[in-house]
This record gives structure tokens, C-alpha cells and sequence, in this order.
């Protein structure tokens, strides 16, 4: 019992760090394009830490299940939600950097 | 009429996965809305391989343990840019075959491309993703073209 206590915490504990992590790179990182490389980080291994930590402390039970329904989700959203800021900020004519032939 | 009840079959165990009631109206509440859901499924039109993850492949499973596992490695790259950006930033923008045959599989690599950290598509232009790379290590991951061979496997390619 006291193992999976453990684990669970330090799951629950790194994942905050990496949304701290995360957080601190939206604010570092210079541009529009590599900021959501930063929120990529939240999106990810953040969500992915904690709801297994959730899952451990949860058990066998339902509550399990729909946590990991919500980490399906999840995993399904925020690529498109990435996807479509990227898309809107191509639109608007914000080069990425590094961009070699701007045939758009 | 396979994929109508498999799709009743989904629903039905996302239904007890999420109620866990087992009183009779409940049930029987349960099995109306799963009957309508998938007549309405059906004539819209909505049903098949491309809405029923289920039932896609044995070895949908096996990619997502890689891609999460990619995913991990992918957060500590970018974890070293947020410690120093001048010198891990490296910004890129990449164009990469995506080899695969279908729609989903492309969309299905795209996405894998946008949900590890480090990388972005762009656009899925035909047969080409152009991919926006935060870093080097990221750029050379996405240019080794590991990640669309293995969705290549996913489709069930040779290669």
C-alpha cells in the first residue's frame, strides 16, 4: 500500500512540476510558434503524470475508468487545439522562424 | 450491420464504465439511448472504422505505448529549452513525406507529430506534413521518420 502511495505522489508531484515547467517556458521562449511547444508540455506529460497518480490513489474502481476516459480525451483535443492556433497564426501571416522557401 | 453492433458494444461499456448502476430502469434507460444513438449513428452515416478506434487494429495499443513513451522523451528535450533557451532553440520548419495510404493514417500521424512536445504540423499538404521543429533533437526526430514508419505499421504496410 505504502508503495503505490509513493509512486503516486511523486507521479502527482512531477507532474506539477512539468506544468510549472511549462508555464515557465510560455514565458521564456521567444515567439508565438515555440510558446506552443511550452503548452505542448501541459498538454502532455503534465495531464499524463497526474491522472495516473489520480489512478493510483483511485484503485480498481469506476473512478479509474473515467479518468482515463478523460486522459483519452485529452490526448485527442490538444493536438487539434495546437494544430488549429498554429493554423490561425500560418493564416495571419505570422512566419515561423526558420521557414527556407515561403511558397504560400 | 458488424459495425452497428460493435459500435453498440462500445457505447454499452462506456455506459456501465461511467454509470455502474445496475437497477432495472437504469439498465433499461441505458439500452434506449445505446439503440437510438446507434440508429442515428447509422443513419447519418457515422459508422465504420474511421469513428470506432476499437475496432481499428490489434496493434493501435502497442503504438500508443511507443508514442507515450515518445512523449516522455519528448517533454525532457523540451524541458532543456525552457532551462536555456538560447541554447537548446533551434526553430525549424520541416517538410516530411507521410507515406501512408489513407486519410486516418496520415491524420493519425500528424496528430502523433502534434501531440509530442517539440514538434507542430503545420499543414498536411497531400502527401507531405510540414512540421514546425522547436529544437534539433526534435527536427532529427521527425526527419528519421520513425514515427511514420510506425504508423505505416499501424496500417498494416510492410513498411
Amino acid at each position: 500500500m505504502i508503495v503505490i502511495d509513493v509512486l503516486s505522489w511523486f507521479l502527482l508531484l512531477g507532474g506539477g512540476l512539468v506544468g510549472i515547467l511549462g508555464g515557465v517556458g510560455l514565458l521564456r521562449f521567444p515567439d508565438f510558434y515555440s510558446r506552443l511547444h511550452a503548452a505542448g508540455m501541459t498538454d502532455t506529460l503534465c495531464a499524463l503524470m497526474i491522472i495516473a497518480g489520480l489512478i493510483l490513489q483511485a484503485g480498481l474502481s469506476l473512478l479509474s475508468i473515467k479518468l482515463a476516459l478523460i486522459l483519452l480525451f485529452l490526448l485527442f483535443t490538444s493536438p487539434t487545439a495546437s494544430h488549429a492556433l498554429a493554423r490561425a497564426g500560418l493564416t495571419d501571416g505570422l512566419k515561423p522562424e526558420g521557414e527556407q522557401s515561403s511558397n504560400n | 450491420m458488424r459495425y452497428v453492433i460493435s459500435l453498440a458494444l462500445v457505447m454499452a461499456a462506456l455506459w456501465l464504465g461511467l454509470s455502474g448502476l445496475f437497477k432495472p430502469v437504469i439498465l433499461a434507460l441505458g439500452v434506449a439511448s445505446i439503440a437510438l444513438a446507434a440508429w442515428l449513428s447509422w443513419r447519418m452515416d457515422v459508422i465504420g472504422v474511421e469513428h470506432n478506434p476499437g475496432l481499428f487494429s490489434w496493434r493501435l495499443p502497442v503504438y500508443w505505448a511507443w508514442l507515450v513513451w515518445q512523449i516522455v522523451l519528448a517533454n525532457l528535450d523540451v524541458a532543456k529549452a525552457v532551462f536555456n533557451p538560447r541554447r537548446h532553440i533551434r526553430q525549424r520548419v520541416l517538410r516530411v513525406p507521410a507515406k501512408q495510404s489513407r486519410e486516418l493514417t496520415r491524420v493519425t500521424y500528424a496528430n502523433s507529430i502534434t501531440l509530442t512536445p517539440g514538434t507542430v504540423s503545420l499543414r498536411l499538404e497531400g502527401n507531405e506534413v510540414v512540421v514546425h521543429a522547436l529544437t534539433e533533437a526534435g527536427a532529427e526526430g521527425v526527419l528519421s521518420g520513425e514515427m511514420g514508419d510506425r504508423v505505416c505499421w499501424l496500417e498494416g504496410q510492410s513498411k
